[in-house]
């Protein structure tokens, strides 16, 4: 079946690079149309026809030996180019989102591509209480009415913070709307439905990537409340489809294709969080569906790159990949289990919230008149988020400053509200060995603005995941889950001071000890909300720890993700990537789903008893115009060959986009092809009769080794053939004899039904 | 792709080069935060001074305290060596605004600038080339699939051939590099149109 898409598709793209750079690629004969699912099966078997073939060249001489070793090394190629890439982009959208997030309150007067950290590093006037403060620094009411304090300074500096946001966010918005309206949301759904073998054209493109990335700047730095992770992967994914087209070995081959995108949202995680590992097994876990051995090694490498680049760019100032990279080697105690036992609980609460809260509001925008007003959505949004986020402290800073201040332990050089515990004057202690403290007038008022923002934060990023901006919700989860954390770590430490002497306390606390850290509870929350909402299991436990940069903390980490995991199954059994995935009806097998019905093949088969029967293509008595006819009179993407209707012997079958060229070109090329001509499917026609028009041979084309399976298959075996073979279709015998057939989208509505959802509701084939 | 690894190639010779060339001694220093300590106040303390350098001995001057005391006055104090690239951060700011103006100039152009030349262009007839409309898809035909409609693939636009010629000249198109440009903005317009009802108008995907 090679012949039609290579020679095709050479004459199509014949000219100019400049073309191949502006147009998107148009799909050839031959090859898969938008929104189809691929044939793994095709595309391995393909791959292997194309190793033999260099494998058996390479024999010949020293040129094509080369050629061999280069197709070989070609794949770690990709992999470096793609860890470039994303690291480079990664840490441009950093800076920029830096930058962008202090414009909304001021402006640096040495450099206005500064932002306020930046603007005061070289500054000798920042005492210790007021680290922020220095003269390049002006905020906006400052330079616009030359009054640093007071109300109306204030009132000045909420307009204009609301009005940047504002500024941002329908930039953005426009953007996406003009350009690529494929850039909104996460991404990581779709990328998901595409590696378990889904086309989406477009999806992938330059456009996209390009309007991601600036979009992604403008909606973190319009102060909403999503993160930039999830996205990021989509931004690696589009690096890894933009480098495919460098060899023919992967933008030839769909499922070679789908390994690299794999290892490129290993790279998408890696940049996002600082974690090479927890990218990996992310990938491995929650995106890829296939993930071979050999995928594993270029993941890691690919990931190690990106790592590597975003470290040279050093974003941060500090050679650190992330903002909230904490290191801190204080040990925790067996009694701890039990807040952290707590927290893991509130997380998988908050986790099923949110996924319920969130699908219900998405399935509205999907339904009704709500969808129709997507850019006043997105600015209503913005105006809420701002309105609300500005008077308190903890909300008007960005989230990732927020939680990387609640994962910061205190020690006695920190001069934040937070941190705002009683200290003995007469101390001598070394800065990592604090003692318990009292707290506070400043931790106390800090406690109830960070319970505030707690509650906004829970209710504001249930409407904005979703929205038509680049929108992702690692970052958002981790902050409510530090919050909360960070909350009950204070309460346990003040009990620990106050009520040394209870029986809780006293076998493993003693006073003037440095018991409690709430910065360590605070990270256990953000993990525990994580795991709540997106109910990954190793890989968040490893991205966390890489975060941390220690060992010691696996056990209270573990402890946490497995209670709000079970907690949050216990209420509904999604994470909500695979709930999204339902909402839009993506035909995506889920190999974590279980099958656990009684139901047979023949129940599911098409056709069913009302329907009309099989269209099926005889081996050697059908003419060009029945069979022209048949293609035009149905739609469906192949038809089975028998030997002939009464026998209904199954000899393979034909696809829709093998057959139509080859009739046509057939009928253009071969002489003495008409339409009464008969299309024979055997290897060996019978001798022509007379004055017969030439006969039609498309034995090339037909697929001899169709899966088949028996009507009295139990469902069970069939889905885990579908899942385990990434299958499209699979014909059902009886006898020996064609019955009918099956399609991924029939098992995939099957399934829908039995789990009382909609069936309908599988909107793709 | 081609721009994506020229512009990729490019930021990162920038960074090398910038990198490589003498640090401005802007962009390095060590920070010392030393807390309140009896009657002292707390204080920050920098200093341009190299790695192996930084330590409160050599970095808080004056010290504060008497000498018996330095030692206990240094053991609160913490020391960072911390390093940045200003030539990093004004570079990628300024690439990224003008990707922005850039995007946002194109922008006005599509919505404001190109329907008024559209228009005076409606009144040419658009020519069907043969030998193009056999290599690409009729519309509606066998290939319209499952689905049941035309992805974005292949209609032949009628305002891409916006010349009068006579058919003789069909043969002898003239694939200037302006046609050819134009031809694909097309193509990229209806994609993204096709996109935009798919997401936007049908909320097929992306809810």
């Amino acid at each position: 079946s090679a012949g039609y898409d290579m020679a095709t598709g050479s004459e199509m793209n014949g000219s100019g690079n400049l073309m191949d750079f502006l147009e998107e690629s148009v799909p050839e004969v031959g090859m898969y149309e938008d929104f189809y699912t691929i044939d793994w099966l095709r595309e391995k078997s393909r791959d292997t026809d194309r190793h033999r073939k260099i494998t058996s060249r390479s024999k010949e001489s020293l040129w094509e030996r080369i050629k061999g070793l280069l197709d070989a090394w070609s794949g770690w190629v990709v992999m470096l180019l793609i860890g470039l890439l994303a690291g480079t982009l990664a840490g441009v959208i950093d800076l920029a989102v830096d930058w962008m997030t202090d414009l909304k309150e001021g402006v640096c007067l040495a450099g206005f591509w500064f932002s306020h950290e930046q603007c005061c590093w070289t500054s000798n006037e920042t005492t210790f209480e007021d680290r922020d403060k220095c003269p390049q620094w002006k905020t906006w009411s400052e330079l616009l009415v030359g009054q640093p304090e007071g109300a109306s300074a204030y009132i000045l500096n909420y307009l204009i913070y609301v009005l940047w946001a504002l500024t941002f966010s329908f930039l953005g918005v426009s953007l996406v709307k003009m350009f690529a309206p494929y850039a909104c949301g996460s991404g990581i759904p779709e990328i998901k439905t595409i590696l378990s073998g889904f086309i989406i054209r477009g999806y992938l493109g330059k456009w996209t990537l390009l309007i991601k990335t600036v979009t992604l700047v403008l909606a973190v730095s319009s102060g909403l409340s999503l993160g930039k992770e999830g996205p990021l992967v989509h931004v690696a994914c589009c690096c890894g489809n933009l480098f495919c087209c460098l060899f023919s070995k992967y933008s030839k081959n769909e499922g070679k294709r789908r390994e690299v995108l794999s290892a490129a949202a290993a790279a998408g995680v890696s940049v996002a969080f600082g974690a090479p590992i927890g990218g990996v097994l992310f990938s491995l876990e929650e995106v890829s569906y296939y993930f071979p051995l050999k995928t594993l090694w270029r993941s890691f490498f690919a990931a190690l790159v990106a790592a590597f680049t975003l470290r040279s760019i050093n974003p941060f100032g500090n050679s650190r990949l992330v903002l909230f990279y904490v290191e801190y080697h204080t040990p925790w105690y067996m009694a701890e289990l039990v807040p952290f036992i707590l927290l893991g609980v509130f997380g998988g609460l908050w986790g099923t919230l949110f996924i319920r809260g969130n699908i219900a509001w998405c399935r509205k925008r999907k339904n009704t008149k709500l969808g129709r007003y997507p850019v006043l959505e997105v600015i209503a949004v913005t105006a809420i988020t701002a309105i609300f986020a500005f008077p308190n402290q903890y909300t008007r800073q960005s989230t990732s400053e927020l939680i990387s201040e609640l994962f910061n332990d205190c020690g006695a050089l920190e001069s934040s509200q937070l941190c705002d515990y009683i200290n003995d004057p007469n101390m001598t202690r070394p800065v990592d060995d604090i003692p318990d403290r009292a707290a506070g007038p400043g931790v106390y008022a800090a406690i109830w603005q960070l319970a505030l923002a707690l509650i906004f934060k829970i209710v504001i990023t249930i409407f904005t995941f979703g929205m038509k901006m680049p929108s992702g919700l690692f970052i958002p989860s981790m902050a409510v889950g530090a919050i909360a954390g960070r909350m009950v770590g204070i309460g346990v430490e003040q009990m620990a001071y106050h009520h040394h002497d209870w029986f809780i306390f006293r076998s493993w606390c003693r006073p003037g000890a440095d018991c409690v850290t709430p910065g360590l509870y605070a990270m256990v929350g953000a993990a525990a909300c994580l795991g709540g909402v997106t109910r990954m299991t190793v890989s968040l436990v490893v991205i966390m720890f890489e975060l941390t940069g220690g060992l010691e903390y696996i056990v209270p980490l573990m402890a946490a993700a497995v209670t709000s995991k079970w907690v949050a199954d216990a209420f509904g059994k999604v994470g909500i990537y695979e709930a999204h995935i339902h909402l839009n009806g993506y035909p995506f097998l889920d190999s974590k789903d279980e099958f656990r019905h009684r139901t047979l093949a023949t129940d599911v088969m098409r056709p069913r008893r009302t329907e009309p029967p099989l269209s099926v293509l005889t081996q050697g008595s059908m003419t060009v115009e029945d069979v022209e006819a048949l293609i035009k009179d149905t739609d469906y993407n192949g038809f089975p060959v028998v030997v002939t209707k009464e026998s209904e012997r199954l000899i393979g079958f034909v696809q829709r986009r093998d057959l139509i060229p080859a009739i046509r070109n057939a009928r253009k090329v071969q002489d003495g092809v008409v339409s009464n001509s008969i299309v024979y499917f055997t290897e060996d026609p019978p001798p022509l009769l007379g004055n017969s028009p030439c006969p039609l041979k498309l034995w090339r084309i037909l697929n001899l080794s169709p899966f088949t399976v028996t009507d009295h298959t139990p469902m069970e075996t069939v889905v885990d053939i579908f899942r385990k073979l990434g299958l499209r279709q699979c014909l059902v015998t009886r006898s020996g004899r064609l019955l009918g057939i099956l399609t991924k989208k029939d098992v995939l509505r099957h399934m829908a039904q039995m789990a009382n959802q909609d069936p309908e509701s599988i909107m793709f084939n | 792709m081609a721009v994506g690894t020229v512009f990729m190639v490019l930021y990162l010779l920038v960074e090398l080069a910038v990198s490589d060339s003498s640090k401005s001694s802007e962009d390095v220093r060590c920070k010392c935060i030393c807390p309140p300590y009896r009657n002292l106040t707390g204080h920050i303390y920098n200093k341009n001074v190299s790695q192996k350098d930084c330590n409160c001995l050599h970095v808080v001057e004056p010290m504060p305290v008497p000498g018996r005391d330095v030692e206990a006055y240094c053991l609160l104090c913490e020391c960072k060596y911390e390093e940045r690239s200003t030539t990093t951060i004004k570079v990628t700011i300024i690439i990224y605004l003008t990707v922005v103006g850039a995007l946002l100039v194109y922008m006005a152009f599509l919505m404001i600038v190109d329907p008024l030349i559209r228009k005076q262009d409606s009144y040419i007839q658009p020519l069907h080339n043969e030998e193009d409309t056999e290599r690409l898809f009729c519309p509606g035909s066998l290939l319209a699939g499952g689905v049941g409609r035309m992805g974005p693939v292949g209609v032949q636009s009628p305002a891409s051939d916006t010349r009068p010629f006579a058919p003789s000249h069909a043969q002898a198109r003239a694939n200037t590099v302006l046609e050819r440009v134009e031809g694909a903005q097309q193509r990229w317009k209806r994609q993204v149109q096709e996109q935009r009802k798919t997401v936007f108008d049908r909320h097929k995907m992306l809810s």
